[in-house]
């Protein structure tokens, strides 16, 4: 039932599953009832995708002959881009997306790592934007091949 | 709770699944907890909207974005906040957001100000991320382990909202004779309502319920005191010396800003009751 659930696409990311995005938390089957509770965190308070993936969770799970589902929404512990699979950064950088570095802790400067560009790889690029096209995007621009992307943000 | 053994599940994310799964607490909010959260939801739905005023209306394209992305974040917390609140009373979200009129709202009064013009957004932001930063950081300590949740996911959210007002203050502030002028002019419009925030709750007399889940609003002033005056100088401005307004928010006591506001959230939620899409 798991891999059933984990099938289930980001809908703003659509080469990341929920399980890649680290969005997916528990699936619990419960023999006696047959009920399925799923468990997904949402990775911004605010993001819409989380209305479609539970939609597409309970449709995927209804599709395999589940007929009783249930998704529950959980806030702690609290998503962070150290939930992403290796597998999902690089299905992002295949996608043209530049995937989070590892978490900074609390420090008194908010100073960013150099973020390379998914196309050509080079190092010499530019912050357009810190809020991007979805909540957990920012968006770049490579001074080399002139490209625009989008960066999947730490967070 | 989302309607078990049926396909027929409703698009919105609705305020029973948030209820039934934050925290996995099935229980429903004590009233002070439950008029505590309110006054948090309010101030959190209140900014919400008038960023998303914005949208479409921003100097550059990339700040109706910054602007719309930082409204969600708020309005999540919103949704979260009011969700725990109703919980205590059979409301939805829905319900407390639309069908209270304005003396029923409990936002502190800063979050309600008018946009003006962009300066003074950024000076209502950088006081409400400031404010927001010191608050969800304690609240996270809250032994109510829902409201610790909630303040758990915003902590991380503000913080870079905070870092967002902090390169506008200063961009305009050290920026063109004219930048300067209007920042200065946004920093003093909103600075009267500073001391509010850090008045206390009115539920915290309530017979000791709120200790220890409560976050005592004095406890956030040395934070904000430490900070925000050092970055209104670092971006060349005056602090300002005006005295503080009275406040009364959390009495349901507003500022005449908040009502044409409430006016134009609530009318299609009221023009056609129950509407969803």
């Amino acid at each position: 039932m798991w891999e059933l659930a984990a099938t289930v696409v980001d809908p703003e990311v659509p080469v990341l599953t929920i399980e890649d995005l680290g969005v997916l938390r528990g699936v619990t089957f419960a023999t006696a009832s047959g009920s399925v509770t799923v468990e997904i965190t949402p990775t911004y308070s605010g993001c819409p995708a989380v209305d479609a993936m539970r939609d597409d969770i309970v449709g995927v799970l209804h599709g395999n002959g589940y007929d009783d589902v249930s998704v529950k929404v959980v806030l702690s512990p609290a998503w962070t881009t150290d939930w992403l699979s290796d597998e999902g950064r690089t299905k992002l950088e295949q996608y043209g997306i530049a995937a989070p570095g590892p978490r900074r802790s609390d420090g008194t400067v908010s100073l960013g790592l150099g973020i390379r560009c998914p196309r050509c790889g080079s190092m010499h690029t530019r912050q357009l934007s810190r809020f991007g096209s979805t909540s957990c995007k920012a968006l770049y621009v490579c001074q080399r091949c002139q490209e625009p992307f989008d960066y999947f943000k730490e967070h | 709770m989302i309607p078990k053994s049926s396909r027929a599940v409703s698009t919105a994310l609705t305020p029973e699944a948030i209820a039934a799964s934050i925290a996995s607490a099935e229980t429903a909010a004590s009233e002070p907890v439950a008029r505590y959260a309110l006054g948090l939801g309010d101030d959190a739905l209140v900014l919400a909207h008038r960023l998303g005023e914005w949208i479409a209306n921003a100097p550059e394209l990339e700040e109706d974005v910054a602007l719309g992305n930082i409204g969600l974040d708020l309005l999540g917390h919103a949704r979260s906040f009011l969700t725990y609140a109703g919980s205590a009373w059979g409301r939805s979200e829905d319900d407390l957001a639309y069908f209270r009129g304005e003396s029923d709202y409990r936002n502190r009064q800063l979050f309600e100000q008018p946009s003006g013009d962009f300066a003074h957004t950024i000076a209502r932001q950088l006081f409400a991320s400031a404010y927001f930063d010191a608050l969800y950081r304690a609240l996270q300590r809250s032994t109510d382990p829902t409201l610790a949740a909630i303040a758990a996911k915003a902590t991380k959210e503000v913080d870079y909202h905070l870092d967002h007002s902090v390169q506008w203050l200063l961009r305009l502030g050290l920026g063109t004779a004219e930048s300067h002028r209007r920042m200065q002019r946004g920093v003093d419009a909103m600075w009267p309502f500073v001391g509010e925030l850090f008045s206390p709750e009115p539920e915290a007399d309530a017979g000791g319920a709120l200790e220890g889940v409560a976050v005592d609003p004095e406890s956030l002033r040395a934070a904000f005191d430490e900070l925000v005056p050092r970055l209104i100088t670092d971006a060349g401005l005056a602090v300002p010396t005006i005295p503080f307004a009275w406040g009364g928010g959390r009495e349901g006591r507003h500022t005449e800003a908040l009502g044409p506001m409430l006016a134009e959230m609530q009318v299609l939620a009221r023009a056609h009751p129950g509407v969803t899409w």
